[in-house]
């Protein structure tokens, strides 16, 4: 068995409102920003899967995002392969 | 008559919604997460608050414990389900009631009281409903009602439609952004149920508004529409025993 790093990155589907992009959008002029637009704001999921295989774990990752990680209805994730420890370095 | 309220870790609306239950005069019982049993209840409600904290997104941890697997067999068999705020959070997370609940538009908490129209009185969840706009309270930050146009027009066409919030005239709040429409849901809709009309969720919070001491009890006309219509499916249930007679050679 082997552990696989992954990362799943959700957002609101295009369309979808994004209040909180909005509001970070919002507050652009106050930092005398103006070239900045379109911001989404979404959600980063960093995990482990425990496999025999890549294609074993891939398949559990994608799983999980499209089921408990994202809401197919409002959400689109992208799966990103980590190396073994986080790309975010922890406290 | 049993009916059951279901209690997540971080319910807080159990209490409000068991004191209703007996206030319209059945026997509420506690049903806990961890097990899949419903105690033979007749109708179960989901309780409002916010269950796991609204870690990752509102409902969706809750959605995966053991008693939705009672409540969805429950329910899949014609028993009736009711999702108050974060228990219609529940329910549209797993699916039961169609679309989904977004961050309110104005990014802020909503908590304060509103008006909603039952759309029809024909359903089980508002067949005690005069008609007349109800006076309720919202308490959520995720309540902004989300489906595609397409399903927008469908639930409209099937009657799904249960509730919209409405100005004090009566109108549909339509504007997303007006103030009658706390939390920006789309056409105006504060709950909806699913197609086979058994399931129901709606943000607002009539067990929170159901008795005079609380200051108003509109909120009682949807607790009994519930109660009757648990009424009807208990009866359904068992074969009554005159038919039984005559069904005799």
């Amino acid at each position: 068995m082997s552990e696989f790093r992954y990362a799943v990155n959700v957002l609101p589907k295009p369309g979808i409102l994004d209040p909180q992009g909005r509001a970070v959008e919002l507050s652009l002029p106050h930092l005398n920003v103006t070239n900045v637009s379109r911001v989404r704001v979404g959600r980063r999921v960093e995990l482990t899967v425990t496999a025999a295989s890549e294609a074993e774990a891939r398949g559990v990752v994608e799983g999980l995002a499209g089921e408990l990680l994202s809401n197919p209805l409002i959400e689109a994730y992208a799966v990103e392969v980590l190396e073994a420890t986080s790309s975010v370095k922890q406290p | 008559m049993r009916i059951g309220v279901v209690i997540f870790p971080d319910s807080n609306s159990d209490v409000d919604s068991l004191n209703a239950l007996a206030v319209a005069g059945v026997e509420p019982v506690r049903l806990w997460h961890e097990s899949p049993d419903l105690s033979g209840v007749s109708a179960v409600i989901l309780p409002g608050g916010f269950s796991y904290g609204d870690y990752l997104r509102a409902g969706v941890i809750a959605r995966f414990s053991p008693v939705m697997r009672g409540v969805s067999a429950f329910a899949a068999e014609g028993g009736y389900v009711l999702g108050i705020c974060n228990g219609f959070q529940v329910l549209a997370e797993a699916r039961l009631v169609p679309g989904a609940l977004l961050r309110n538009r104005s990014l802020r908490f909503a908590g304060r009281l509103v008006n909603i129209k039952p759309e029809r009185l024909d359903s089980p969840f508002t067949r005690a409903a005069t008609g007349a706009p109800l006076r309720v309270p919202v308490a959520h930050g995720e309540g902004c009602y989300y489906a595609d146009e397409a399903t927008l027009d469908e639930l409209e066409a099937n009657g799904q439609v249960l509730f919209r919030y409405v100005r004090e005239d009566g109108a549909p709040a339509l504007d997303p952004d007006e103030p009658a429409n706390p939390n920006g849901s789309l056409r105006a809709i504060a709950g909806v149920c699913n197609a086979a009309g058994n399931v129901a969720g709606l943000m607002p919070h009539p067990e929170r508004m159901s008795e005079a001491i609380l200051g108003r009890d509109d909120g009682m006309q949807l607790i009994r529409s519930l109660v009757e219509s648990a009424a009807a499916w208990d009866a359904a249930q068992r074969p009554a025993p005159k038919a039984k007679a005559e069904a005799r050679p």
